[in-house]
């Protein structure tokens, strides 16, 4: 298998498909970026061939220039960017020579568009019909007032929103992450392109609603999909194309790859992706009741090491406390009523966020809380941090009912209670350096002096596994992963007995993903630490979970320990986020 | 919609009675006697000194006075000037003047300056880029009286193309030159303002999209650039237009313009309540309805904060 390193994805595919002529034949492309220090390079030397109606995965971390060989075909390179070699072909014509006259003519009629993040990509001040209209227009689609519009209420109507003719007239501020993805998908697709570059259309989303959307790309138009999930390129695409640095590192059948991975980026990228290991993992408690996870036929091997999920997943249960220990958080009850301004009293002018939860978290384990986006879990996280007050219920912390504290009492619960929250860019003060921003708890609580608290974020930086030197650093200096850390380190300070995870993980590369996750497994062990852990990902609870509880509009509808959950789901609910997990239909080589 | 214009215009009765209210004690509160510097170095008769105190007002208590010129305005009266002059009919015959010229430079400036703005930012470092940005800040480095007697030099003397001032009646033809000198003030904030603002605009994801979705550049350029650029550029202007009905006060000077800044200068220096506090009145009253106008037009240029009935 070795040698398919230095075959040529060409090869494979050609052979698939006869003879038909290849769509798209990208052969040694060169990217740089112009700066002031020269051109720094950002893809170099990427060969793929595209076969028509086929789909073709790239795969690569973040930086790894899947996303710039994707702008690059239709030139939609920022600024200073610029092609620097090699050629693209797409139907027998060379793009890389095309003016920008000429690339307006392929782009949106013969090679579709869908972006990454459908928060930022649809312009906010125009209707939602204007945007998908003026599309059909410009690619000469339709003409007249009623035939476009009628093709637009196609379009979106094909991309899975139904009710499209009732809300053409509205803003995109009106429509979910998922609603304004299919319109960008409906977009895309509005002049039936030959070919369709999708940029990671679902990272921003919860899995049940990627699913969905990712069935609507399913339509016969080859598909170049760029994603970071080696799990979800397997399900979607044939062909797989895994890129580190720059190069392709490699490329074949994603079958082939996902059992039989070859180089060590892509063995690293296997073992970290969280839903194949819980697809893993799956597999072999459906074989034998009675399992053992290091009777599974994976070594692991020292280019995955630190990386491993499955590992890591052992050596928790390893911990698992063998008798029953206290409760460190018990919710009763709880009840959270938000008002909604401007829709009168009583119940259409509230929304229940949070309706009776009941649930209770053993010392030293990890409870995951899982449900989509809107399904009341960061609201429960947020009343356990007392950052929002109870409708009614009471949370106890250690025995404790934490309703009535104020001011000292108040203050000892959050030292013992740390949270630490999804997005590593939005939660780190720009302004102030990271032994600073780590110290930060410990002078709020008047822990120690000067010299011996930074004698504390020196040890918190080797716990959480960053080197002493980035004390001086400032949060822009560092990577998501490093930042990440960082906001662990300054959580893990005041030495708390209960952290609460709010989606700590989702906003990270995979291999970052499996490092973190990873880092809160052997942190659990040594610090005897309790975990709440609020994910959308049931993939992710797979491997650091022992109770999970799914929440689904303010309620709890089953709570049982993982494995439990995972290999006898009661609700329909459960059961659908379990197939949303990309992977099912692979088999692996377990 | 209508219940957010009405609960704006109720909104506007306290700012209408404060600002009223602390201009007619500082008339009142400034030191001499109004109707002795009427008379100048002669003795006045006391009988009709007492007469024309009686007849303003003016031997009554301040806040009497106050209500007394309140209740009037309600009746449409707005009092008399020292001249025996209706106030009303001052304020007629001078505002028509202020506010042509005031919407002629906002006009210009605003206008031009987006106009340079949107290039300088879609060429962002290129020649008309540093050009514009060296004149802009020309312009705001000079105080507007220099501007005005530049203009009045090189375009009224030298080149001979407008008046040097204006004359009475005020046509447009000759306030064309004063409006041009009016809108330097705030022209090159507001180049500085749309330029910024566009290259922002530029880098966003959705322009992106747009050229993505096979839009040509002359189209994304206004409907997905231009437009919303100038969301915090009308804000700019609207507030602007203010300053420029106070910045008229020097330019009308200098241009010899008949309009409100020359008058409530006078009124000032004369110590004729009724006049002063009345001009504030309509000067507060069109600044109220500039803004209520620039907010609802916000809502028509960004999407996201139409307000709810």
């Amino acid at each position: 298998m070795s040698d398919r390193n230095t075959t040529s994805p060409q090869t494979a595919s050609t052979a698939a498909s006869g003879a038909q002529k290849p769509l798209l034949e990208i052969k040694d492309l060169q990217v740089g970026f112009q700066t002031t220090g020269g051109i720094v390079p950002a893809v170099r030397g990427v060969d793929l061939t595209l076969m028509p109606g086929q789909t073709l995965a790239i795969v690569g971390e973040s930086g790894s220039g899947k996303s710039t060989t994707a702008h690059a075909i239709i030139n939609l390179l920022p600024g200073p960017g610029r092609i620097t070699g090699g050629s693209i072909v797409f139907d027998g014509q060379e793009l890389s020579s095309f003016s920008e006259k000429q690339m307006e003519e392929v782009r949106g009629s013969q090679i579709g568009f869908v972006p990454q993040d459908p928060m930022s990509n649809l312009n906010p001040v125009w209707s939602i019909g204007f945007q998908v209209e003026e599309t059909i227009r410009a690619n000469g689609v339709a003409t007249g007032r009623k035939e476009v519009r009628a093709h637009a209420i196609q379009v979106l109507k094909e991309a899975g929103l139904a009710d499209a003719d009732k809300r053409l007239k509205q803003f995109p501020h009106q429509f979910s992450g998922g609603m304004r993805q299919r319109v960008l998908i409906g977009i895309g697709l509005s002049a039936r392109p030959k070919l369709l570059i999708a940029d990671e259309p679902t990272s921003a989303l919860d899995v049940t609603v990627q699913r969905r959307i990712l069935d609507h790309l399913d339509i016969g138009t080859a598909v170049l999909f760029i994603t970071h999930d080696l799990g979800l390129a397997a399900e979607r695409a044939e062909q797989l194309v895994v890129m580190y640095k720059g190069k392709i590192v490699e490329a074949g059948p994603s079958k082939e790859i996902l059992q039989n991975p070859v180089h060590p980026y892509t063995q690293r990228l296997v073992a970290a992706a969280p839903s194949l290991a819980s697809r893993r993992i799956q597999s072999a408690t459906l074989a034998s009741p009675t399992h053992h996870l290091s009777d599974l036929d994976y070594a692991p091997t020292k280019v995955t090491e630190g990386l491993d999920l499955i590992a890591a997943a052992e050596e928790r249960i390893e911990h698992q406390p063998k008798v029953k220990r206290p409760d460190a958080i018990v919710v009763k009850d709880l009840t959270k009523v938000y008002k909604i301004r401007g829709q009168g009293k009583g119940a259409a002018g509230s929304l229940t966020a949070a309706d009776n939860v009941n649930f209770s978290v053993e010392k030293g384990t990890t409870t995951a809380l899982v449900g989509e986006s809107g399904s009341g879990k960061s609201t429960v996280a947020k009343m356990i941090l007392r950052l929002e007050d109870p409708t009614s219920g009471s949370i106890m912390i250690d025995g404790q009912d934490v309703a009535p504290l104020k001011g000292k009492p108040l203050l000892d619960l959050r030292r013992r209670m740390q949270p630490v929250f999804q997005d590593p860019y939005g939660s780190l003060d720009p302004l102030r350096n990271i032994g600073n921003t780590i110290a930060e708890p410990l002078s709020t609580h008047k822990v120690g002096d000067r010299a011996s608290r930074k004698a504390r974020v020196l040890e918190l930086l080797d716990q959480v596994a960053l080197p002493q030197a980035l004390i001086t650093r400032y949060p822009n200096e560092l990577s998501g992963g490093q930042r990440q850390r960082v906001a662990i380190a300054r959580a893990l300070a005041l030495k708390p007995d209960i952290v609460v995870l709010d989606e700590a993980v989702s906003a990270l590369d995979v291999l970052v993903q499996a490092q973190i996750l990873k880092l809160l497994a052997d942190l659990q062990a040594e610090l005897e630490l309790t975990y709440l852990f609020i994910t959308h990902d049931l993939a992710v609870v797979r491997v650091i979970a022992d109770n999970v509880c799914v929440m689904q509009n303010g309620k709890i509808v089953e709570a049982a320990t993982t494995d439990d959950v995972f290999d006898n789901p009661q609700e329909q609910y459960t059961k659908e986020l379990l197939n949303a997990i990309p992977g099912a239909g692979i088999t692996l080589g377990v | 919609m209508a219940g957010y214009i009405f609960r704006r215009i109720l909104q506007a009765v306290p700012v209408l009675l404060g600002t009223t209210f602390l201009i007619y004690f500082m008339v009142f509160a400034m030191p001499g006697d109004p109707l002795l510097a009427l008379f100048g170095d002669k003795t006045p008769n006391p009988a009709l000194l007492e007469r024309l105190r009686a007849e303003y007002h003016l031997d009554q208590p301040f806040i009497v006075q106050y209500f007394l010129y309140l209740g009037g305005i309600l009746r449409g009266d707005f009092g008399t000037s020292f001249s025996g002059e209706p106030v009303s009919a001052i304020l007629a015959r001078t505002f028509p003047v202020t506010i042509r010229l005031a919407i002629m430079a906002l006009f210009i400036e605003f206008v031009g300056g987006v106009l340079i703005g949107l290039v300088s930012g879609l060429r962002k470092g290129k020649l008309f880029d540093a050009s514009a940005l060296v004149v802009s800040l020309i312009f705001i480095s000079l105080p507007i009286f220099v501007i005005a007697f530049v203009g009045q030099f090189i375009f009224g003397i030298q080149l001979g193309w407008a008046r040097t001032t204006v004359s009475s009646g005020a046509p447009i033809q000759d306030l064309i030159l004063p409006a041009f000198v009016l809108a330097s003030i705030t022209f090159a904030q507001i180049v500085r303002l749309t330029r910024s603002s566009v290259i922002e605009t530029q880098s966003l994801d959705f322009v992106r999209t747009a050229y993505g979705k096979g839009l040509t550049r002359r189209r994304i350029i206004p409907v997905h650039i231009l437009r919303n650029s100038l969301i915090p550029v009308v804000t700019y202007a609207a507030t602007d237009f203010g300053v420029l009905l106070v910045g008229a006060t020097v330019t009308e000077g200098i241009f010899n313009v008949p309009g409100v800044g020359r008058t409530l200068y006078q009124a000032i220096i004369r110590g004729e309540g009724p006049t002063v506090v009345s001009f504030v009145t309509v000067m507060v009253l069109i600044y109220l309805v500039v803004n209520l106008v620039v907010d609802l037009l916000y809502g028509l240029l960004d999407p996201r904060i139409r307000y709810v009935k």
